[in-house]
């Protein structure tokens, strides 16, 4: 037998069809055993305690991104969290920051999807296809790695203090997507594509504190992408006043 | 209750149904449905590549599409109708490249060419890959290509039922899990990309959604289901968790080692050892674990796949994925340590009844991707080969369905698709005024019995068991009771709505593997061991009976050039 450990799971829960009753915590106590993530103890929770209970999971192995929400104040995917990673027995779970609440654990993603379909989150080609594949070296696929690696789960996005503050901004998700295309050796969107996000709305609207990094599940780096953003659009522009021609 | 409606309605949202979409849109109003955004659809799971005869390795530069199909139709031990499989594997390159060109970020090799790895059961290294993510990087560039092309998609919908009279598809009727509200929706045409049924298994790689619910609703419609009781087990699911352990990890070279430290691959596959087809290194490492050369451990009794050999670089490189799951959930960074697996149920070779055009035999209603059966898999699927299928087979889809509404059928009437959407009123009205039963509690007996009696090697005594207890399970479903009224991102009451369908899932595999009395590839028979030509080189065809009961009819398999002989590694 694995020994199990008594826990206590607070979750914040709402209903946005009610919104005359205001969030409240819920306790939950539940036995958990080592090895068992935050995501298996909500199913548990669901399951045999409180079938009204909403959150959003699929994978349960950190690919899909849909359980991102607030963990004792950390914001992470809960199938990639263990429960006993904590040094407490207090588990607080609320919903992800920056976007609405439907019920419990489920936010409303549409701000989030509207973002990432601004920056033309595809390969934009000009030159008509080969007939094999477009040819591209190891070192020139190995720039976009980490930001290919992004799962859109949000995680960047609720933990960004740029858009709790204005909605409006981009956010750390669309633009390390943007990066990724722009860094392909492949891609060949018209060169002031970037003026559509030259702005506060868009690069130069980060505060740099690296939240969005320190939330990333899987080690990407949005600040760096708005960082090269920023860095391509200085030269342009030098390039420009110095008339110097691509 | 008023309908929606569209000329095309396609159901799933992963890499079949959104392929279809991509190539209808532009001439018809589509719409895409799924129970989860689109970006969470299983398809995203897949790791280690696709299948494509490029002949980019310097180690396979006289691969063909041919030796493709050849190595495709051997490890499906001969049950695949060879013509879908040609079809599919002559298609390949072309699949590959187009999927390139729409932006999907391959590794390469030094010469700027698709990196392939080997694979199982291939004698070529023919696996086009993106590290350890190739799931990802192709459902990211399909939904990409979507956006691009304004595919319109009602996502977090949930389909309850088709709406078929006459023998002709209408639409469906769907549940709008964000407003909890019941929805009919007419359509000429509709698509199901549903996805297999990993979760009627309590071992399972599968996502959580995957509950195989669109081939439960196709056969509760009259549609036949093919092949059920071909169900593949992954040699290598993570101890515990069951996450999936890429076959690339053996592919880039990693071991099968027992507790006496021995490459047990030797005794059972000699010469292809590791990279032997899932359902051999599955049922050698069972019989390893079965015969007391596993390792304990409290979550159950392991084999280890050790990749340390491979060295630092190769694993960063190569599998990056597998080494932070590793890390994440079990706590083991393989570049130290080897990793604790055993195989699980990971997908479905069986499903929706279709031709090689994705046709149903019901006018309007096509099948893509893993919820349906060309087949193309027969009795055991190719590692590589289930990307490919439903890229292959969305496209097609798309072909079949234009071609389908070129012929100006009639209107979707939609008087049927109402029907079917008051049918979910009145369950759902059922299930909350429902009894004592909980869905989650039905779910795990079900899924315990089929793991422990239709699993990896199977007998007659057991899957006898296993008719009973889905009996029962379906008689006290009856009694299934939801918690809320309140419809709205109401989850318990969709795992209730879906748990009748894996009932019936469950239900004609069972039925399927009592009958099907020879061992064929993933279908191992301890009372009969052997394959049997003769009397089962034929599909199985479950059709659901007015009474309810599953008459089982056969099919032959449709054989070109490629003669069944006996199958060694």
């Amino acid at each position: 037998m694995i020994p199990a450990a008594a826990y206590t799971f607070k979750i914040l829960r709402s209903d946005r069809k009610r919104p005359d009753e205001r969030p409240r915590f819920q306790t939950y106590r539940v036995k958990v055993i080592p090895g068992l993530t935050v995501l298996a103890v909500l199913m548990r929770i669901r399951d045999e305690i409180d079938g009204t209970l909403s959150f959003r999971s699929s994978c349960r192995s950190a690919v899909c991104g849909s359980c991102a929400m607030v963990i004792n104040g950390r914001i992470d995917l809960a199938c990639r969290t263990q429960a006993a990673s904590f040094g407490t027995n207090t588990i607080i779970l609320e919903p992800l920051p920056n976007m609405e609440v439907i019920k419990d654990l489920v936010v409303d993603m549409t701000p989030f999807w509207r973002m990432y379909e601004k920056v033309k989150p595809y390969l934009i080609r000009q030159t008509a296809d080969p007939e094999k594949e477009i040819e591209q070296s190891e070192e020139e696929r190995s720039r976009i790695d980490q930001f290919v690696n992004c799962i859109l789960c949000a995680c960047c996005y609720g933990a960004c203090p740029v858009i709790a503050r204005d909605p409006e901004y981009l956010g750390p998700a669309a633009m390390a997507k943007l990066e990724r295309f722009i860094l392909d050796s492949r891609d060949e969107r018209p060169e002031d594509f970037l003026d559509t996000v030259n702005d506060e709305k868009g690069v130069w609207g980060c505060d740099t504190v690296l939240r969005c990094i320190e939330a990333c599940p899987k080690d990407v780096r949005p600040t760096d992408s708005i960082v090269n953003l920023r860095k391509t659009l200085v030269k342009k522009k030098a390039r420009r006043l110095l008339g110097i021609k691509k | 209750m008023t309908a929606l409606s569209h000329d095309v309605l396609i159901v799933g949202g992963g890499l079949a149904g959104l392929r279809a979409a991509v190539g209808l849109c532009d001439t018809y109003d589509v719409a895409l449905i799924s129970k989860v955004h689109p970006i969470r659809s299983h398809s995203i799971a897949a790791q280690g590549g696709i299948n494509a005869a490029l002949a980019n390795n310097p180690g396979g530069k006289d691969d063909t599409w041919e030796k493709h199909a050849f190595d495709t139709i051997k490890g499906s031990d001969y049950l695949a109708d060879q013509d879908a499989v040609e079809a599919m594997c002559r298609e390949a390159p072309g699949i590959v490249y187009e999927m390139e060109h729409w932006g999907c970020p391959f590794s390469r090799f030094p010469d700027g060419s698709i990196a392939q790895r080997p694979f199982g059961g291939a004698g070529y290294p023919r696996t086009c890959y993106s590290t350890d993510l190739t799931g990802h990087v192709l459902l990211n560039t399909l939904y990409e290509r979507a956006v691009m092309k304004g595919v319109r998609v009602y996502p977090e919908w949930y389909v309850t039922g088709l709406a078929i009279d006459d023998g002709v598809c209408h639409g469906v009727a769907a549940f709008d899990l964000m407003n909890g509200e019941v929805v009919p929706i007419a359509a000429k045409a509709t698509v199901f990309a549903t996805g297999g049924y990993g979760r009627v298994y309590f071992y399972s790689t599968n996502a959580l959604i995957n509950t195989g619910s669109g081939i439960g609703i196709a056969y509760k419609a009259g549609v036949p289901l093919k092949d059920m009781e071909f169900v593949q087990f992954h040699p290598t699911g993570l101890i515990g968790t069951n996450i999936l352990m890429t076959e690339a990890c053996r592919g880039e070279g990693g071991y099968l080692v027992n507790s006496r430290g021995e490459r047990f691959m030797e005794r059972y596959a000699p010469r292809a050892m590791e990279l032997a087809p899932r359902d051999i290194v599955s049922r050698s490492i069972q019989t390893e674990i079965n015969e007391g050369r596993g390792f304990d451990h409290p979550l159950g009794t392991y084999i280890k796949l050790d990749l340390t050999h491979l060295g630092e670089q190769k694993i960063l490189a190569k599998l990056p994925g597998i080494r932070k799951i590793c890390i994440d959930f079990i706590g083991i960074d393989p570049i130290r340590e080897p990793i604790p697996i055993m195989p699980c149920q990971h997908y479905s070779m069986g499903g929706i009844d279709t031709n090689a055009r994705t046709e149903t035999g019901v006018p309007g209603f096509f099948a893509a991707g893993e919820c349906a059966c060309v087949s193309v898999h027969g009795g055991n699927r190719l590692g590589g080969n289930s990307l490919l299928e439903t890229i292959v087979f969305g496209k097609t889809a798309a072909g079949a369905v234009d071609e389908y509404l070129s012929r100006r059928p009639g209107a979707a009437r939609e008087e049927v698709v109402l029907t079917a959407a008051r049918k979910t009123e009145e369950k759902m009205t059922a299930l909350v005024a429902g009894g004592r039963e909980k869905t989650f509690s039905l779910h795990g007996e079900l899924a315990r019995t089929m793991s422990m009696n239709v699993g990896i090697f199977r007998e007659r005594a057991e899957m006898e068991k296993a008719l009973e207890d889905i009996g029962r399970i379906r008689e006290r479903y009856r009694n299934v009771g939801v918690s809320s009224p309140a419809r709205h991102m109401n989850y318990e009451l969709m795992n209730a709505i879906e748990l009748e369908f894996m009932i019936e899932v469950a239900h004609t595999i069972t039925h399927g593997a009592l009958l099907r009395e020879e061992s064929r590839g993933a279908h191992w028979r301890r009372d009969f061991p052997k394959r049997d030509d003769e009397k089962w080189l034929r599909h199985t065809i479950a059709r659901m009976s007015g009474d309810g009961t599953c008459g089982i009819s056969f099919r032959g398999v449709t054989i070109t050039r490629y003669q069944p002989m006996e199958r060694v590694y």
